[in-house]
């Protein structure tokens, strides 16, 4: 990737951008799994998630950064989404309503153990799922807007 | 009641740029800066004195009746995400209307054109 | 609470310059100015879950807005209208007077009415096991709330896409005819 120098920005930001970008991608994994336990939650992963792409694309160009990550795969990850999001509402019926958590027993307090990672139910889930639909939605934005060359004037 | 009052002339700029200016990407500007004055109202309305985030950090501490008001962050954590949605989106609307006529001057774009 | 005073006038400040200046880029991040006053406002009130998507949306919403309009030439439009400024302003004037009224009757800063979060905060941790409160009241209480917020992301995204791909398709058509020419 750092061999095309005609593509992106100079070699320092190339170079920065290689080391930060995946820290970066972890900080807001850290954010979307412990959403249920301290501050964040799924909006705020989902954003910095697309903000780490954003970052790829800004600094080596729109070739480098779409060719593993296709558009196709990020409109699938779009509808992926949404569509479990309202699956795991759907299971709730089982248990007798919509968005019920299905995992809570009638009659015991505390759904797990409390401040664990893997407890209170269907809400992780519910954190991974808006993290798929916000940041691939928001990634797709910045997409219609660098490769469809919209605002060139004709 | 400073802090309304404050809040309130925050809203009142957003309007006035609403209703004066004549370039596409100063309304935008205008209408996030209602759109931040909004949510800074709903939290002021939320606030308790002396009161703590409503995070629990043990079984027992910190106790119900002091913390904020956590309806309030909830609705605005929702009213954000809205929020840059719209402003994506008019941000593309406003660049398809430059591609379209040449300018951001909204005097121009009444014309029947093409 | 003095800090949140200063902070707001001078998120009004930088409100008056993203709103009066003539260069594009010194307005985009004039406004910067009022998002980034707020994050901080919001942490000094207590709620770190805004402060963190405030600052993250900022910085993304400043990222697009600079991509999308930094490159434009920025014609400056002269207004000289004083009968609409005018007027205007008047309005102003009334809904400023008819919103300190309204203020008058609310509760004031920093005694809240909090009766339905009462309810959440002494019998939520125990109902659902999550030591967040805004995250139980999010995902658990009012979970519609987020199936829409969901859908309203989806559907933004979507529609742009849709939007561009419209265009490309009429300008490669156009390209397509010239060319059999």
């Amino acid at each position: 990737m750092i061999k095309k120098p005609e593509h992106g920005m100079t070699v320092i930001v190339k170079t920065v951008t290689r080391y930060t970008d995946v820290l970066i991608l972890m900080f807001g994994m850290y954010f979307i799994f412990n959403g249920h336990l301290t501050h964040g939650g799924g909006f705020v992963g989902g954003i910095i998630v697309a903000l780490s792409f954003i970052h790829v694309m800004l600094a080596f160009g729109k070739e480098v950064a779409l060719k593993r990550v296709t558009e196709r795969i990020i409109k699938l990850c779009v509808g992926l989404g949404a569509i479990s999001f309202l699956l795991i509402g759907i299971i709730g019926f089982t248990k007798g309503a919509f968005l019920y958590n299905f995992f809570r027993k009638p009659g015991v307090d505390y759904i797990g153990e409390p401040f664990s990672l893997f407890s209170s139910g269907i809400m992780p889930l519910m954190n991974v799922a808006i993290c798929l639909a916000v940041a691939s939605g928001f990634y797709a934005i910045f997409i219609a807007l660098v490769v469809y060359k919209i605002g060139k004037r004709r | 009641m400073v802090e309304y009052f404050l809040c309130m002339v925050l809203f009142c700029l957003g309007l006035y740029a609403i209703l004066i200016k004549r370039n596409l990407i100063k309304i935008i500007i205008g209408l996030a800066i209602m759109e931040y004055a909004m949510n800074l109202f709903f939290i002021l309305l939320g606030y308790k004195k002396g009161a703590t985030v409503p995070i629990f950090s043990s079984l027992t501490e910190p106790h119900p009746e002091v913390m904020v008001d956590p309806v309030a962050q909830a609705m605005v954590v929702a009213n954000v995400v809205i929020g840059l949605a719209v402003t994506f989106i008019l941000v593309i609307i406003a660049i398809l209307i430059y591609e379209k006529y040449g300018t951001f001057d909204i005097r121009d774009v009444n014309k029947l054109k093409g | 609470m003095i800090q949140v005073r200063i902070l707001l006038v001078m998120m009004i400040i930088g409100a008056a310059i993203a709103i009066g200046s003539t260069d594009l880029i010194c307005a985009i991040v004039a406004l910067g100015v009022v998002g980034l006053g707020i994050s901080l406002i919001f942490l000094l009130l207590q709620a770190p879950d805004l402060a963190i998507l405030q600052l993250v949306v900022e910085i993304m919403s400043l990222v697009i807005m600079i991509r999308a309009f930094g490159m434009k030439d920025t014609v400056n439009i002269r207004e000289r209208r004083f009968i609409a400024t005018s007027i205007s302003v008047i309005l102003m004037g009334f809904f400023l007077v008819f919103s300190m009224a309204a203020i008058f009757e609310i509760p004031r800063f920093g005694s809240p009415l909090m009766k339905t979060s009462l309810f959440y905060l002494r019998n939520g941790f125990r109902q659902t096991g999550v030591p967040n409160m805004v995250s139980a009241i999010i995902l658990d209480y009012r979970s519609l709330d987020m199936l829409g917020q969901v859908v309203i992301a989806f559907s933004a995204a979507i529609g742009l896409v849709l939007i561009g791909r419209k265009k490309i398709h009429a300008s490669t058509a156009n390209r397509a005819e010239r060319e059999q020419k």
